[in-house]
């Protein structure tokens, strides 16, 4: 059972249908003139609507890119460039998805300054925190719609109030939230929001970024002038295309899906906290997405546990630094403030709502069987082992402590 | 990770992993915060490793690591034991992903620290 769908989702047939033609019959250049490129130009249109249908916007408002890094770069490169003579100073979180902190941690390198609103216990931030960060330098706001870690989801409607009230453009990075719980361009009161393909049944390498219209953006790839001269390059057609269907499907089964991930998300959180001891929901309780809940238990560390869960069939994640390739900790669960120790012992997992044949109970019991086969071999667990005394003794080549 | 079927093996069923509540020897290496921590225990007999156990929290190359740091040390001299590098527990698991040699690969030091454990409460 692929419990891991906030990394990625299988294309759905009815996706791949709609794409597989414009592979080898209807392969035209989408920029000529001739009939099989007016097709590709025609299919193009029609996914722009499709896309601009699902967030309220207006097609010429959608800007096709290689998928939400490429969208998250070129909004905050974009405004920022675009914008640098007005001030050098952007607001963000510090959970962002590192196509946002990275891009941020670029626009530092050339001067521009960061402010990150720091979450609390919930996840969230505080508007308070984001009303005193607003300078007369502030140009960009950046602030994810759903976390793509713990699902929980931000007040975007009322940070995209203040940025109006204060003149600063408003980005979000809808990626995660997006086929998950309604994503309205209007109510959500953004300027600029980026959006995935492949984490609502589409394929992998592409996205789009909503741009307001009026707002101007710097581009990041110049050559043809394809997209209105804000992304050159031939159009990826078949992703499009397929980009284009899951959008319709995904906006057409929102609510049923909702309804469907949100009572199996409720039940696994209820049973896993009342059946495994010292287990803990990472993340508010209720601003969250239905389809993804994080969680940590106590003395165990994450990678062993994907491991035991995988042998038993469920492909889940964690947020451990020993499975990650940098052996660093989450850093947005280190920013929920949890112990180091405790981040280690984290659990995700992401709902697919095709996911018709999820036992809760048959998956509770193996974490449970597995939390507790690891924690009777973990040192850590009911002892009052002292281990202050014992750190990184003999580990003098440790790179991170 | 790119595991090794050994290390699969020793991670899905690890050797000696219990508590030793009459060890002469014990030693603890690691740091939680990175994830792994790592008890050893031995009970020496004659300059000789009769039983040895270990508890570990850490992922699994730290726990297979531990697992098969017994089998190779049980029998052994303690001086014998002390020349257990950690490259030989990690070619005797047919290899560590690379990322995995540093931090995870602690066995060779928790026995060495067990051992030492020992030759203090036996001076
Ligand atoms: C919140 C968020 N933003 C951006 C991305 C990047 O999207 P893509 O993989 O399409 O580049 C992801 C997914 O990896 C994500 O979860
Ligand atoms: S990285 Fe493992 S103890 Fe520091």
């Amino acid at each position: 059972m692929y419990l891991d769908n906030s990394a990625t989702t299988q294309v759905s047939e009815e996706v791949f249908n709609e794409m597989e033609p414009y592979f080898t019959q209807e392969f035209g250049n989408p920029s000529t003139l001739y009939k099989i490129g007016r097709e590709s130009k025609k299919a193009l249109d029609l996914a722009r609507q499709r896309v601009a249908d699902a967030i309220n916007a207006k097609p010429e408002e959608i800007f096709f890119t290689s998928g939400g890094s490429e969208s998250d770069n070129l909004a905050i490169k974009g405004i920022a460039f675009k914008l640098a003579k007005k001030g050098k100073h952007i607001i963000t979180t510090n959970i962002e998805h590192p196509a946002v902190k990275n891009t941020l941690g670029f626009l530092e390198s050339l001067d521009f300054k960061v402010t990150y609103l720091p979450v609390y216990e919930d996840g969230l931030i505080k508007i308070e925190d984001l009303k005193e960060a607003i300078t007369d330098e502030t140009i960009l706001i950046t602030v994810m719609h759903a976390n793509n870690e713990i699902g929980t989801v931000q007040p975007i409607e009322e940070i995209g109030k203040i940025a109006r009230e204060k003149k600063i453009k408003f980005h979000t990075d809808a990626v995660q939230s997006f086929g998950k719980i309604e994503v309205d361009v209007e109510k959500l009161n953004v300027d600029l929001l980026s959006l995935s393909s492949h984490k609502i049944n589409g394929p992998k390498g592409v996205g789009a970024l909503y741009i307001k219209k009026g707002t101007r953006v710097v581009p990041l790839i110049h050559g043809g002038g394809q997209e209105k001269g804000i992304r050159s390059g031939t159009e990826n057609v078949p992703g499009i295309v397929g980009f284009g269907k899951a959008c319709e499907l995904a906006s057409q089964q929102l609510e049923q899906h909702y309804e469907k991930l949100s009572s199996i998300r409720d039940e696994l959180i209820e049973k896993v906290l009342a059946t495994i001891p010292e287990a803990y929901l990472n993340g508010d309780r209720e601003n969250r997405l239905p389809n993804l809940v994080n969680f940590r238990f106590k003395a165990i560390e994450g990678e062993s546990l994907i491991l035991l869960l995988d042998a038993k069939g469920y492909q889940a994640s964690t947020g451990s630094a020993c499975s990650s390739n940098t052996l660093e900790a989450s850093p947005v669960l280190t920013a929920l403030g949890l112990d180091p120790v405790d981040v280690h012992g984290s659990l995700r997992i992401s709902l697919a709502p095709e996911s018709d044949e999820f036992d809760v109970d048959e998956f509770v019991n193996v974490i449970e069987e597995s939390v507790s086969r690891l924690r009777e071999m973990s040192p850590l667990w009911n002892q009052e082992l002292d281990y202050d005394g014992v750190m990184c003794k003999k580990h003098d080549d440790c790179r991170l402590c | 990770m790119d595991y090794s079927e050994k290390v699969m093996d020793h991670f899905a069923n690890p050797r000696n992993c219990r508590k030793m509540e009459d060890a002469n020897g014990v030693g603890t290496v690691g740091n939680p915060t990175c994830g792994d921590l790592m008890t050893i225990y031995i009970k020496v007999e004659d300059d000789v490793i009769q039983d040895i156990s270990f508890q570990t929290f850490g992922c699994g190359a730290a726990i297979a690591t531990s697992s098969m740091i017994t089998e190779i040390a049980v029998g052994k001299t303690l001086e014998e034991a002390l020349k257990i590098s950690r490259n030989d527990v990690a070619e005797e698991l047919d290899g560590l992903p690379p990322i995995k040699m540093h931090c995870s690969n602690l066995a060779a030091d928790g026995l060495q620290a067990a051992i030492e454990n020992y030759y203090e409460n036996n001076q």
